[in-house]
């Protein structure tokens, strides 16, 4: 019945949400669950790109370009925060020889 | 020049004197500090004469507008009239003569241009106060005087009990302004303006009847008075004054500041007209305070606290007169009271700098031979006060004596009997500190010397306006095209005045009241020559006074009194509130909140565990419940 309804009427906005929906998920869960601080931040990208689709999905969907925009924004958001953040984790292996999330308690105190 | 440029041009010269000082004083030698002092407030004085002689009908002058509401609008503006620019001429003319005095009195101190400063600035403000034409800027001089007078009372500050004096004279005249600011605001509650003029116009013609209103706002206004113009209750802060340089008490503790109480009540003379309630109070309180004060001047022993006492109880009379509506008599008497109690008090400092700032006249007696400039000049400015015949402050207390008979015989009995006092410790004061045998330690005999020219020329021209100054307002009994010159002066275009005519009793009778006063002034003198000058008698300590002599040297126990009443209830007061309220109240509530935070903040830390998952989980758990609230809250 899906496949029916994409080939009478292309792919729908429903689809898109499920699909973003999914990576976004996939990206909270690796969070919560990997200790590896570098899959740590590829979840926090797949999760920011989750929201890109979305936005293009419904930019396309509503004819405006607003959402589109968004995503140029966001992606060089995001680009800037991964290399923040990747020069971080260089600076703590060269420390501690691992990148292990738990090393980071250490900020509590 | 115009008046309209000249009367800005009054005011700025002592501000701009005193910026100069105020800025680079401090590098100048103290002749330049002195002489810029003295010369802006000798232009001052001479613009002040050239205004004098041009002026005709009042003269409005906008400066700028401070505040502008819908309600009301509060001006910079000036009011040149008859009664402004005399009382200009008096704060200008004994301001230099004593700014003269202060470049000899003053040369050895350190802080000789802080005192130059501070005189500017006074001045300053005082012609503000006079000059304004509304009560805003009357007010605005008005706190400006009170806060040079704090500066200079405590200008020896390294002394405690200088700035104890200065504390007290600036809470008492607080006090007093605390009145004067709720009559500001019942005017404008009542009339919605400040200004003079608009408010002369308001009640002068105002059909309905104002006197419940007027009644009130009388009040506050003497209220004010009575603490810049020491009368009962608030006026035992000017003898305390006098810790303050002499030159100070004697230009603003004497001819000046005092007297902005008076010029006060005399600007609002048409306000007082119909409120008799409040001219009734103000006679009974300024009889009260005139004669309380004579009798604690009988027996002071320090010359500035007997000139003190003498201040105000001579601003009482002046109270009883502006009670009496003898308006043009008081600015008479304020008039020739600046001219004699300035000489007075200069010659007092004159006296204190030859003793080598020795203020017990016990420690005096003899100085006639010694310092005979200021004898002389202290003989007249005493023989002035004391209503010596044909002397001006003879005059000037006899016109408001002749009111008061006219008034009541009670009053003139009592006002008699107020200056007789007056004369009694005057020629005491007189007597003891210039007539005898030397008392003092030979070291002050040796360094005994009158003071340099600029200290005896003030003394000088201020005997000569204190011998003639009479003729300004002479009675209706001789020179008559000259007689009243002063009341038909202010008559001519100061509001209020020009319709309310008072007038003091002519021809015979003025002549016997006079005489009788003569009689009087020159019997206290003779019996005062036996007692206090050809006995040689020294006025004992104070510790063996009885009667009546223990009460005038204790001041009637009025600071007592005021301790007992208030400043003890207030200690106590405070103490038990820092106790309880504080301690059991404030404290545990304060301290409460701040423990309470810190238990909670322990309870909310075990959140911080320092693991990054369980910081996101929280985080994504709290998004979700988020999500869920507005779903629920948006649908359902």
């Amino acid at each position: 019945m899906v496949l029916a309804t994409i080939f009478e009427s292309g792919v729908g906005i429903e689809f898109y949400m499920l699909l973003a929906t999914a990576l976004f998920v996939i990206g909270v869960f690796g969070v919560l669950y990997r200790k590896n601080a570098i899959i740590l931040l590829m979840c926090i990208e797949l999760m920011l790109n989750a929201v890109n689709l979305l936005l293009v999905a419904f930019s396309t969907y509503f004819g405006k370009a607003d959402g589109q925009l968004f995503v140029f924004f966001i992606m060089v958001v995001a680009a800037a925060e991964a290399t923040v953040g990747l020069s971080i984790l260089v600076l703590v292996f060269r420390n501690a020889r691992s990148v292990d999330i738990r090393l980071f308690n250490k900020l509590k105190d | 020049m115009s008046v309209a440029q000249l009367v800005p041009l009054i005011i700025l010269l002592p501000l701009i004197g005193a910026l100069i000082n105020g800025t680079v004083g401090k590098n100048l030698p103290k002749a330049v500090v002195g002489a810029i002092a003295t010369g802006v407030m000798a232009l001052s004085f001479g613009l002040a004469l050239m205004v004098f002689s041009q002026l005709d009908k009042a003269v409005e002058i906008d400066l700028f507008t401070m505040l502008d509401t819908e309600t009301f609008s509060l001006h910079a503006r000036l009011l040149a009239d008859n009664l402004s620019v005399w009382m200009t001429l008096i704060v200008t003319g004994v301001g230099t003569l004593i700014h003269l005095f202060s470049m000899g009195y003053m040369k050895h101190d350190a802080g000789y241009y802080k005192f130059f400063v501070y005189l500017n600035l006074f001045i300053f403000a005082m012609l503000i106060l006079v000059l304004g034409s509304n009560y805003f800027m009357l007010f605005f001089g008005w706190e400006g005087v009170g806060i040079c007078s704090y500066l200079l009372i405590g200008f020896w500050y390294g002394d405690f009990k200088n700035t104890v004096a200065a504390r007290k004279a600036f809470i008492m005249n607080r006090i007093g302004d605390l009145g004067l600011l709720i009559g500001l605001f019942l005017l404008l509650f009542n009339f919605g303006t400040l200004e003079y003029s608009e408010l002369s116009a308001a009640i002068i013609g105002s059909k309905v009847d104002l006197s419940t209103v007027l009644c009130g706002i009388t009040l506050c206004l003497f209220i004010g008075a009575t603490g810049k113009s020491a009368q009962i209750p608030l006026f035992t802060w000017l003898p305390d004054a006098m810790a303050g340089p002499t030159p100070v008490s004697a230009l603003i503790h004497a001819a000046t500041m005092v007297t902005a109480g008076i010029f006060l009540v005399v600007r609002s003379n048409y306000m007082f007209e119909l409120a008799p309630m409040t001219q009734d109070i103000m006679l009974y309180i300024g009889l009260a305070t005139s004669i309380v004060a004579a009798f604690i001047a009988m027996r002071q022993n320090d010359i500035k606290k007997v000139l003190a006492y003498s201040t105000v109880s001579q601003l009482g009379m002046l109270f009883v007169a502006l009670g009496m509506g003898a308006y043009t008599a008081a600015m008479f008497h304020v008039t020739t009271h600046a001219f004699f109690k300035a000489l007075l008090f200069l010659g007092s400092g004159s006296v204190i700098h030859a003793m080598s700032d020795e203020q017990d006249i016990r420690q005096m007696g003899g100085l006639r031979k010694k310092i005979p400039v200021t004898h002389l000049t202290f003989l007249i400015g005493t023989l002035a006060i004391s209503g010596f015949p044909l002397l001006s402050g003879f005059y000037s207390k006899d016109e408001i004596i002749a009111h008061a008979f006219t008034h009541g015989t009670w009053l003139y009995v009592a006002l008699m009997a107020s200056a007789a006092l007056t004369a009694i410790y005057m020629f005491r004061l007189y007597f003891v500190t210039f007539h005898g045998s030397f008392r003092g330690t030979h070291e002050q005999e040796h360094h005994l010397h009158e003071g340099p020219a600029s200290m005896t020329l003030p003394l000088i021209v201020l005997a000569i306006l204190s011998v003639f100054g009479g003729v300004l307002n002479l009675p209706g009994v001789w020179l008559h095209n000259m007689a009243h010159w002063m009341s038909h002066h202010f008559e001519h275009n100061v509001a209020g005045l020009n319709l309310i005519k008072h007038t003091a009793p002519e021809g015979n009778m003025a002549l016997t009241l006079m005489i009788a006063a003569s009689v009087m002034s020159l019997a206290i003198l003779v019996v005062c020559y036996l007692v206090y000058g050809k006995k040689n008698s020294v006025p004992v300590a104070d510790a063996q006074l009885k009667g009546w002599e223990k009460l005038s040297a204790n001041k009637l126990y009025f600071d007592e009194l005021y301790n007992f009443l208030f400043v003890r209830p207030t200690e106590w007061l405070s103490e038990k509130g820092s106790r309880y309220f504080e301690g059991m109240f404030l404290h545990r509530s304060v301290v409460g909140v701040g423990q309470l935070i810190g238990k909670s903040g322990d309870l909310v830390r075990k959140w911080q565990t320092g693991r990054t998952d369980s910081y996101i989980l929280w985080m994504v758990l709290g998004l979700i419940g988020l999500v869920v609230y507005f779903l629920i809250y948006k649908y359902y």
